[in-house]
């Protein structure tokens, strides 16, 4: 059903009824899972990422500038593909782990690499963000560089990590769906199947629906653990 | 040795190699600072105060010569003994340099968490410091809470905390009003007093090394060009910076009241 052959009345209608929701909600489902599982396997990988670029930079407390420039020439590699051509070249990853190039565990190691070289290089900003004077404190105190990283740069980062990771897990979202053409499921694949190639305008609005209110809840609830750090710091 | 200084600096240089060529900002200094004393060291912006001063903890490395503190050259110490020497020598900043992430409390225990010290006396050692900065009712306050003068109390208890026996400032006073400048350095004072802590106080500020300095070095271009007992220096400079920063001073201090006269 689509607005050429009915009218908005009757999209809407059809839209709300328990024929399309069937498809809908083991969508949102399916989508869910893979944002969860996406999002934790990028957050370890991009956060170990990130602290090594900030630890390994030509000032950093374990100074390795030549590891440090080739693996930052990595993730600018990575980062230059198109996200839906580097989910075709990893597929082939997928199955030499899973010994599958379908279905949303597939497509959920394609979506983690990705997105973790982004969350990276979040992770690295949003750390060079700390204030040099801190680092230099906490070093003049005889303080190891496990420490340093561990209870000095990424508490006082905090704030700006959560806002970091909150722009990743909208980004993990967006690809999520885009990994529904390669066979991912979730609503990226109800949205290409029924809405694109069957013209069931009546199942795209939906499908985009609930991706905007993800999109607003991820941002929401990000933004608030942020500002609830800062307002406990007394910084705002 | 019982004359042996406590702090000892011989024919130590540091160049910066910058966009713009090297700048060689010590050019060879020697410098004796005695155990419990208050050590100024003076100079105008780019002398090279801070440079030295980072030397000692090694936050900066010397291109050569040697610095020790209490008999240990802290200039050729590996990683590992590094750390614990510089858990021995306090620091304070002229922008503080707190931790926002946690309390005051927090701060102070910092250090000793690190040194790896049982909770219990971490908690009894923090109340013990901050009564002694008179801070200890903001312990479960958070940096950004306090005032600047409060800030650097903070900054000195977190410096304070390991017990060291020597306390670097680096220009700790340069962001406070005068009031508070002088509260600053009366704590310092009654530190040094009480905890017979050897301090060596970094500042471009004249009245600073005057208020709270028994001798004094005063640094230009990377060497210094005098020092000796804060009076006998003031009642009779002979290096031209010397003179030129009690002259400023004096002017300044003119200027200032007859203006602040007129004003009110």
């Amino acid at each position: 059903m689509n607005l050429s052959t009915s009218s908005l009345r009757q999209v809407l209608a059809s839209s709300a009824s328990d024929e399309v929701w069937s498809f809908v909600w083991p969508a949102i489902g399916s989508t869910l899972y893979m944002l969860a599982v996406t999002t934790l396997l990028t957050f370890v990988l991009g956060l170990g990422l990130g602290i090594v670029l900030v630890v390994t930079d030509k000032d950093g407390i374990k100074s390795m500038p030549v590891f440090n420039a080739v693996l930052g020439a990595i993730v600018n590699v990575l980062r230059s593909f198109p996200s839906m051509i580097l989910i075709i070249l990893l597929l082939p990853l997928s199955r030499l782990i899973l010994h599958k190039t379908y279905g949303a565990n597939a497509c959920i190691l394609a979506l983690v690499g990705s997105c973790f070289p982004m969350l990276g290089r979040l992770v690295e900003s949003s750390i060079h963000e700390v204030a040099k004077g801190k680092l230099e404190a906490a070093k003049a105190m005889g303080t190891t560089n496990r420490d340093i990283i561990l209870k000095v740069l990424l508490p006082e980062a905090l704030p700006s990590l959560v806002r970091s990771f909150t722009v990743t897990v909208i980004a993990i979202l967006g690809t999520t769906a885009l990994a529904g053409s390669f066979g991912a499921g979730g609503l990226g694949d109800v949205a290409v199947r029924f809405g694109y190639n069957r013209f069931r305008t009546d199942v795209l609005i939906p499908t985009v629906l609930v991706l905007i209110a993800l999109v607003q809840a991820i941002q929401a609830l990000g933004g608030a653990i942020a500002r609830g750090i800062e307002r406990k710091r007394y910084l705002v | 040795m019982p004359d042996e200084p406590f702090v000892k600096i011989r024919g130590l240089k540091k160049t910066f190699r910058t966009r713009d060529g090297d700048v060689e900002v010590l050019k060879g200094i020697d410098l004796d600072v005695g155990k419990g004393d208050i050590y100024g060291v003076i100079g105008f912006s780019g002398a090279g105060k801070s440079t030295l001063l980072r030397c000692l903890n090694r936050l900066e490395s010397p291109d050569s010569g040697k610095v020790s503190v209490n008999g240990v050259e802290i200039s050729s110490l590996d990683k590992r003994r590094l750390l614990e020497e510089r858990r021995k020598i306090g620091i304070i900043f002229q922008q503080f340099n707190l931790f926002d992430s946690g309390t005051v409390f927090d701060n102070v225990a910092f250090p000793l968490e690190i040194a790896g010290i049982q909770r219990r006396r971490i908690e009894e050692r923090v109340e013990e410091i901050l009564e002694l900065v008179e801070l200890a009712d903001k312990a479960r306050c958070h940096p950004a809470q306090l005032s600047g003068g409060q800030k650097q109390r903070v900054g000195i208890a977190r410096a304070l905390a390991n017990e060291p026996e020597l306390l670097l400032s680096d220009e700790a006073t340069s962001a406070l009003d005068p009031q508070t400048t002088y509260s600053i350095l009366q704590l310092l004072k009654r530190i040094n007093k009480r905890l017979g802590l050897t301090v060596i106080l970094v500042t471009h500020e004249l009245d600073v090394v005057r208020c709270a300095c028994r001798h004094l070095a005063v640094i230009e271009d990377g060497r210094i060009v005098e020092e000796g007992e804060t009076r006998s220096l003031f009642s009779n400079p002979k290096s031209g910076t010397a003179r030129q920063f009690i002259r400023i001073g004096e002017e300044f201090s003119r200027d200032f009241l007859v203006q602040g006269g007129e004003s009110i």
